[in-house]
């Protein structure tokens, strides 16, 4: 121990943080663009964010964000169906794209001197899509084929499902993002054409470029290729039903033959980082951390794989940059002849400790620190550093958020991260739920 | 005293979509080679160390022992158990990843420069004194169990069981690295010990380096970290054939969505064709939206998510291998399909404008693979393994260039042979029989 205490004083400056190079801008249409430069390589990551995710789908259309991402890979007027991803390719880039509750990306890596064409074909399928029933066809059937591989054939992720519908009883993080696969097979070409027509718009969207690229250059390209793309009037307030107090314990059994190892998990409402107030969500960060990050040396970790032999896996896990209401989850997967009610009451137990107990100093500071490190080693990844904002922007927050973020983590406090706890880890804002292969493992 | 035996390769490579990396060769005072890019822009490194051998060495009736040995190494050294460790690293916020594959094992390290003596001697306690405690091996044990349990009922992980099991046989590529269920469950620490010793190997160690540290100061590191590592080791496995036929196995799995795995025998990566096959099998297959499976299977049909292929050049045995998930309904189609597309290939290989088309995407995307300290440390580490040379980034696109329609129509015949298609379709596939040619 006196070993550890030694190590503490080598700590590192965050000097280098102030490297960070970032250049915004507003288009007249509306279109924020943010420029990150990063010169180490000739490369260029272009992305096209829409403040649009599944969370924002009309009810009994759910899937069909998602749905409409795949169709924008189709044709254009002056483009054929996959052309797109073609030029792409035929330019040494990839490309793909990816939809969640409340936002949907494009992207593309290419040689920094392809920036220009790929503009020019963003902006193309921004306003230029021409989708046909063949499309809607097969396409679907594409999208059913992927909810088969990632939820039909995964136990684990169809009882994520459902802890989410007992979660979320009056929001649409509800639904799944994918969508309810009986709302996916009626997915029509009109569904997708107008969540296009009024979503896909300048004023709607956030370019973000980053890599080896001159900021002037870039705001000139985007105004030559985007600022020609007419703001949408009729873009709706984004203003979507919320999810009301949870008043009592939800608790769920998912039974699935295909389930190797019963476990339990617990979902908590929890608050999500909001614009100029994100202090209770870098708390929510740090208990994440000390109650479930490191198996050695966080709480769940120490209490259940150490000192007892409870569980072979823990974990507590927080989703912080969210457009609404968040959750802070905890996962424990027991050890062979340790039964769930066993597992569960040793969490409790642990989060009742947690509560009642002193926060040990080493261990917030190594967190702190590790954060510290964590900024550093994010200026190693340039696709990273972009999606960072991409995520944030379009979850509510400012650049100015997005940037103060590292700072306010560094200012945490033992009673803020207490009385996160306290206000967060209540049974009656949560969902318990077990997964097991059997009735005899619910036991 | 430092003396650095460097024998250095600049290497710029030329055109202008490419990055400049200029990868030395470094050969340190206690002979280790390592290959560096040196990058002072953010003050980080990172290491990736590959060492020959691998879960092939594990003995007979000790498989898993490789495995658990390499989860093991971050679980206690020297005089701190596996609790005390873990502090000592977080509290250098230091990264280390410990991984068995079939042929090497990896050891990856991701640190500050500010802390790069103290992150280098943890890591050579780890590497060099591991303790293996018995409470750390029964945890570790459980862990890697419930994993084989996890497999057992995972469809993908169920095919690729049965599929080494045919192709591979008694070799140790037949059978899961993790070991089985009752192998694991007998491991003691003396096996432990043995597993160390026999993949540890100072000789067969290849390192890249990238980041903010000079080549006097990797060379330094090197010999303090892997120095005392013993030289030599257990002789490595024999080549072994490919011993599958064609047709189809089905494993009967109540799940909505069957999910296939099918190959055959493939070809050696330093085979003259090799470029040619690894071209033929991008066009068919290879990664992105671009391939003929990609485009019959998916875009047409509509069958499935996503279907592709690979070359798989082990250091003892070359297959191609592919796989595609579709409804138990559609599977029968799906593989209809991916016959026909591997007969075309294989009997009409593809037009020039095919092949031009594919040598743009491949040129143009090589550079930019060369992204991130770890990414471009894998890169220059997995060359080392297989043997390539440093100037290989610079000439790489000229082999591309160099392939012809007429070298690919020819190594498709050769590569892809439709009768000896083996597919193993795991779920309750409609409309397919069991079938062995």
């Amino acid at each position: 121990m006196l070993r550890l205490a030694a190590l503490l004083t080598t700590l590192w400056t965050s000097a280098v943080l102030a490297a960070e190079d970032v250049t915004t801008y507003t288009l007249d249409n509306g279109m924020d663009v943010v420029v990150i430069e990063d010169h180490r390589a000739p490369a260029v990551v272009h992305m096209m964010w829409y403040r649009i995710g599944s969370a924002d789908e009309p009810v009994g259309a759910s899937g069909v964000a998602h749905f409409l991402e795949h169709l924008l890979f189709k044709a254009t007027d002056t483009m054929e169906s996959g052309e797109f991803s073609r030029v792409v390719a035929e330019n040494g880039g990839s490309d793909n794209a990816f939809t969640s509750y409340d936002y949907t990306g494009y992207f593309q890596r290419v040689a920094s001197d392809r920036l220009e064409l790929m503009m020019q074909m963003e902006a193309d399928r921004m306003q230029n899509l021409r989708l046909t029933e063949d499309d809607i066809a097969t396409e679907r059937n594409v999208v059913l084929e992927e909810r088969n591989q990632r939820t039909e054939n995964s136990p684990g992720a169809l009882a994520q499902e459902q802890f989410r519908v007992a979660q979320y009883q009056n929001h649409r993080y509800g639904v799944p993002i994918i969508g309810w696969k009986h709302e996916m097979e009626q997915l029509s070409l009109d569904d997708a054409q107008s969540f296009y027509d009024l979503y896909y718009s300048p004023n709607n969207a956030i370019l973000i470029v980053a890599g080896d690229v001159e900021p002037q250059e870039v705001l000139a390209l985007a105004e030559q290729h985007y600022g020609p793309i007419p703001f949408e009037p009729d873009l709706p307030e984004r203003i979507r039903p919320q999810e009301p107090p949870q008043r009592a314990e939800r608790r769920i059994t998912y039974t699935d033959a295909r389930v190797s190892e019963p476990y339990v998990t617990r979902s908590y409402l929890a608050p999500e980082r909001d614009s100029g107030a994100q202090e209770k969500a870098a708390a929510l960060v740090y208990l994440a951390n000390l109650l479930g990050g490191s198996p050695f040396s966080s709480a769940l970790g120490v209490a259940l794989q150490f000192d007892t032999q409870t569980a072979v896996y823990t974990n507590a896990g927080y989703g912080a940059t969210n457009l609404d209401t968040s959750t802070f989850g905890i996962t424990v997967v027991p050890t062979e002849g340790v039964s769930l009610s066993e597992a569960e009451a040793a969490m409790d137990q642990v989060i009742a400790d947690f509560l009642e107990n002193l926060i040990d100093p080493v261990l917030l500071e190594r967190i702190r620190n590790q954060l510290t490190a964590s900024e550093i080693f994010a200026l190693d990844d340039v696709q990273g550093r972009a999606r960072r904002y991409g995520v944030g922007l379009t979850s509510g927050l400012t650049v100015e958020d997005i940037q103060s973020w590292p700072d306010i983590l560094q200012a945490v406090t033992e009673e803020d991260i207490k009385a996160a706890a306290r206000e967060v880890l209540n049974k009656d804002q949560a969902v318990t739920g077990w997964v097991v292969a059997n009735e005899e493992q619910a036991k | 005293m430092i003396r650095v035996l460097t024998a250095l390769w600049v290497l710029l490579i030329a055109t202008p979509a490419l990055a400049a990396v200029e990868i030395q060769e470094v050969t340190t005072e206690g002979g280790i080679d390592a290959w560096l890019v040196e990058e002072h822009s953010i003050p980080i490194v990172a290491l990736d160390i590959r060492i020959e051998g691998g879960t092939s060495l594990d003995e007979a009736g000790k498989r898993g022992a490789t495995n658990l040995m390499m989860a093991l190494i971050e679980e206690g050294a020297g005089d701190m158990d596996a609790r005390a460790f873990q502090a000592a690293r977080e509290d250098l916020a230091a990264s280390f990843g410990f991984r068995a594959y079939d042929d090497t094992v990896m050891i990856t390290a991701d640190f500050l420069k500010e802390n790069q003596d103290e992150v280098i001697a943890l890591l050579r306690e780890a590497l060099i004194t591991p303790r293996f405690d018995q409470d750390a091996i029964d945890r570790v044990r459980a862990q890697v169990l419930s994993g084989i349990a996890s497999d057992a009922k995972n469809p993908s992980r169920i095919a690729s069981a049965a599929f080494d099991g045919m192709a591979f046989g008694d070799h140790p590529y037949g059978t899961s690295p993790d070991g089985t269920v009752d192998s694991v469950s007998a491991l003691t620490r003396e096996d432990m010990l043995t597993a160390h010793r026999n993949a540890l190997v100072g000789s067969r160690v290849y390192v890249g380096a990238v980041g903010d540290i000079t080549p006097e100061e990797l060379s330094e590191m090197l010999d303090t970290l892997l120095g005392d590592l013993p030289e030599d080791g257990p002789a490595l496995p024999e080549d072994t054939d490919v011993a599958l036929e064609g047709g189809v196995t089905v494993i009967d799995y109540e799940t909505p969505q069957s999910v296939a795995l099918f190959g055959h025998q493939g070809i050696e990566r330093d085979d003259e064709d090799f470029f040619a096959a690894y071209m033929i099998n991008h066009r068919l297959g290879g990664s992105g939206f671009e391939s003929r499976l990609m485009s019959e299977v998916r875009e047409k049909r509509g069958l499935t998510y996503g279907i592709r292929t690979y070359l798989v050049p082990k250091f003892h045995a070359e297959v191609i291998l592919g796989n595609v998930a579709s409804s138990n309904a559609t599977i029968a189609e799906a593989i209809d399909v991916t016959r026909a597309e591997w007969d075309r290939m294989a009997t009409e290989g593809m037009a020039q404008e095919e092949l031009d088309r594919i040598k743009t995407y491949l040129t143009g995307e090589y550079p930019l693979r060369f992204d991130g300290n770890a990414g471009i440390a894998s890169i220059l580490v997995g060359m080392q393994v297989i043997g390539l040379p440093p100037e290989y980034v610079v000439n790489r696109n000229d082999y591309i260039e160099a392939v012809t329609v007429e070298d690919i129509n020819r190594v498709a015949g050769e590569l892809l042979r439709p009768e000896d298609l083996h597919f193993v379709v795991v779920g309750q596939p409609e409309g397919l029989e069991q079938a062995t040619d």
